[in-house]
């Protein structure tokens, strides 16, 4: 295949600049003091501290989780830098125009605009520069409906007793290796809490941008959406192309009360790594929403197309009796990329209905798996759900796998799984060609024609831009 | 409308086409019958443009506006586009896209080059249930997915139904009439007859005469060792049936 338009080509991943800017951070390595400095740095309560040191005591017992179909190095631990802010730091500020102009320079050309003038209408950002939050908008418009939307750190201060009350209640620090790590040394991410009977009356967005080299991100986010509440948020990520792995081991916390919904969706671009699988971003994620409350309603849809190892299972507890769990995914591997990605549907409510839409695309060299578990407990009467994971290879050294587990504690349950695995082929482009549409628009009919069931799912103006990104490297990758 | 002269192709460095001469014009039909291994599907292949099809010698002009136009160095899409159309021997199945957008998004394609009004859902309906009814195809035809899960005559008659849509000037048919029973042949062969028009031609690659029995042509060549060895009116067919083609080889 030829490529008409250079303007496309992913060698030149446009996110892949560095930002200069004098930094605060601890130095590499990872101890006791090292937790203690970064939990003063942000003036945590003390019983913060105490959690994170416990996680850190956990942490030192465990091994790291071996299981998922994934080849890297050994990770060192101590060569990491876990604390990496810009020196003019935002809380003194008094407005987000006062904010370094290298940083606001950086997140616009990200296309992520945050000052005053300039902002997107319509959608509230709260933008993450390594370990701080460094900005958050429309703060006034959303304080009026009573929603709070602000960093973590902001909101051990402002609201300890609801971040104290949540934090940990979803995913628990003793969860598993990567979340462990976090509770130890997390550093900011964002916090949101939507009121009784509330519609956020903007989508919300966080922006997570990795800068320093060879420092970690460990984001945690937490939303509670209280009864009857419904929030949109969106996230997106990139980082700097650099020649040495940089991890991010994220934990997100969702919790719904009462006939609530949270719909959370991320496009993730980090850097992948060159095309000899060089560099790249260790993508170590825990994501999981608890639907408390009857009714309740939790859905992730994610657009995963970044990082040189993708290692994520964004899961629902359906607890509240009626609540639905959804999970729409597609993940799209190139070059050396691996990604061990699927979902938790955990059904303990009666009549709990979950969702599995899980697309995999892999090319070149790249290792795509979708693993599921669909775990229907003994209380959980007449659950239900429905599981789709469809496979797509571009090429003959991709691999794709689907393991899918079930566990079926409770005989009412109805459980269907579908799964495909399909070859894109020079033939099937060549036969659209054929029938008069370009080489771009036979890829994005091949591309949507795979993903639409999830593409749908997301935000209009996030939708495009996602569907542009599967395209535009789906583009590269197929010849 | 077509002028193909000394032709040299070549699959994988290995020489299949070797000097073949065609010339076709408006209003024709022609058949192009041969053994296995002659080159039949080949010669569709480079017509339409596939890439993995090299030229390495020869020239192949096309009429656009009225003029013979050199057409090697045209994309596969912007030969559709033209209004060069193959019907795949094997046509290829496109997973999740249904039919009424593969052929809406074909139609409005050609229909941006050629400069007529592209159609929308409603418009694109009503056109496209007038072609299925060509090849006797109900309506949920559109609503699956593109070839997934078609059985062979399905897949065929979709083809015709690709064929109706674009309404091209040059045909290659490319053993459509492979596989086919005798009920869903003389369907096929009855949609190729009802598209036949002064304005456009017709080449059917074919095995076996049997699909020359409806759809009579004006010109018989067998093709043999990558090249045209003879041509000769509709007897030839009839000829080559009784005789095999070893007297050719």
């Amino acid at each position: 295949m030829t490529h008409d338009n250079p303007a496309l080509n992913i060698d030149q991943y446009k996110y892949g600049f560095s930002t200069d800017i004098e930094t605060d951070s601890v130095g590499k390595g990872l101890n006791e003091s090292v937790i203690r400095t970064i939990s003063a740095k942000k003036e945590e309560p003390e019983w913060m501290l105490e959690y994170r040191l416990k996680a850190f005591a956990y942490w030192q017992t465990l091994q790291e989780p071996q299981w998922a179909d994934l080849h890297f190095a050994p990770i060192n631990y101590q060569d990491i830098c876990y604390y990496s802010a810009p020196k003019k730091r935002p809380e003194q500020l008094k407005s987000l125009d006062e904010l370094d102009p290298e940083l606001l320079k950086t997140f616009e050309r990200l296309g992520i605009p945050l000052s005053e003038q300039k902002r997107i209408s319509g959608v509230a950002v709260d933008a993450v520069f390594d370990s701080v939050s460094i900005a958050t908008t429309h703060k006034e418009e959303l304080s009026k409906h009573g929603v709070i939307f602000c960093s973590i750190s902001e909101a051990l201060k402002t609201h300890p007793d609801l971040v104290k009350k949540y934090l940990g209640s979803v995913v628990p620090y003793k969860d598993n290796f990567f979340a462990a790590l976090n509770a130890a040394v997390f550093t900011d991410g964002s916090f949101v809490y939507i009121p009784k009977g509330v519609r956020c009356p903007l989508d919300l967005s966080t922006y997570f941008r990795i800068n320093a080299q060879d420092t970690g991100q460990f984001e945690r986010t937490l939303i509670v959406a209280d009864d009857a509440s419904f929030v949109n948020y969106l996230e997106g990520c990139t980082a700097p192309m650099r020649d040495s792995n940089q991890l991010h081991a994220a934990v997100v916390e969702l919790v719904t009360l009462k006939d609530a919904e949270i719909r959370y969706s991320t496009v993730q671009n980090w850097y992948t790594g060159d095309k000899n699988g060089k560099g790249g971003i260790y993508n170590f994620v825990t994501k999981r929403g608890k639907c408390i409350g009857e009714n309740s309603k939790i859905s992730w849809t994610q657009i995963e197309s970044g990082s040189a190892i993708t290692w994520k299972y964004p899961s629902c507890i359906l607890q509240g009796n009626g609540s639905q769990g959804a999970f729409y995914s597609v993940a799209l591997t190139h070059d050396y990329m691996q990604a061990d990605t699927g979902t938790k549907m955990i059904h303990v409510g009666k009549n709990t209905k979950s969702t599995i839409i899980s697309k995999g695309i892999a090319t070149q060299h790249s290792r795509n798996n979708y693993r599921g578990l669909v775990k229907i407990m003994p209380g959980a009467e007449n659950a239900r759900n429905y599981s789709q994971c469809d496979s797509m290879l571009v090429g003959h050294e991709a691999t794709a796998n689907t393991y899918p587990y079930l566990e079926v504690k409770n005989d009412t349950a109805v459980l269907e799984h579908e799964a495909t695995t399909s070859r894109l082929s020079e033939e099937q482009l060549f036969y659209l060609r054929s029938r008069g549409m370009t080489s771009e628009e036979s890829i994005s009919m091949l591309v949507n024609g795979f993903c639409k069931d999830v593409f749908k799912q997301l935000p209009l103006e996030f939708s495009v831009e996602a569907v542009k990104l599967i395209e535009m490297k789906l583009e590269n990758s197929v010849g | 409308m077509l002028k193909v002269n000394n032709l040299h192709v070549s699959v994988n460095d290995k020489p299949v086409l070797k000097g073949l001469n065609l010339e076709v014009k408006a209003g024709e039909v022609h058949a192009i019958m041969g053994p296995n291994g002659s080159g039949k599907s080949t010669l569709s292949k480079v017509i339409a443009g596939h890439p993995a099809y090299k030229v390495t010698e020869g020239t192949m002009e096309y009429d656009i506006n009225f003029k013979m136009t050199n057409i090697l160095e045209m994309s596969p899409d912007e030969r559709a586009r033209e209004g060069i159309f193959l019907a795949f021997q094997y046509p290829v199945e496109i997973p999740g896209v249904t039919n009424f957008e593969f052929l809406k998004a074909s139609y409005n394609a050609l229909a941006k080059q050629q400069g007529f009004p592209t159609m929308d859902d409603e418009k694109f309906a009503t056109f496209v249930k007038k072609k299925l009814e060509i090849v006797k195809l109900n309506e949920s035809f559109l609503h699956r997915a593109v070839n997934s899960g078609f059985s062979g005559g399905e897949k065929k008659k979709n083809e015709i139904v690709q064929m109706a849509v674009m309404s091209p000037r040059l045909c290659f048919l490319d053993e459509t009439d492979s596989g086919l029973d005798i009920d869903a042949l003389k369907v096929v062969a009855d949609g190729i007859n009802r598209l036949r028009s002064p304005n456009n031609a017709f080449v059917l690659v074919t095995h076996y005469q049997r699909l020359l029995d409806y759809v009579k042509p004006d010109i018989v060549h067998v093709l043999s060792g990558g090249r045209i060895v003879k041509s000769g009116g509709k007897e030839l067919a009839l000829e080559l049936e009784k005789q095999g083609y070893e007297a050719y080889i």
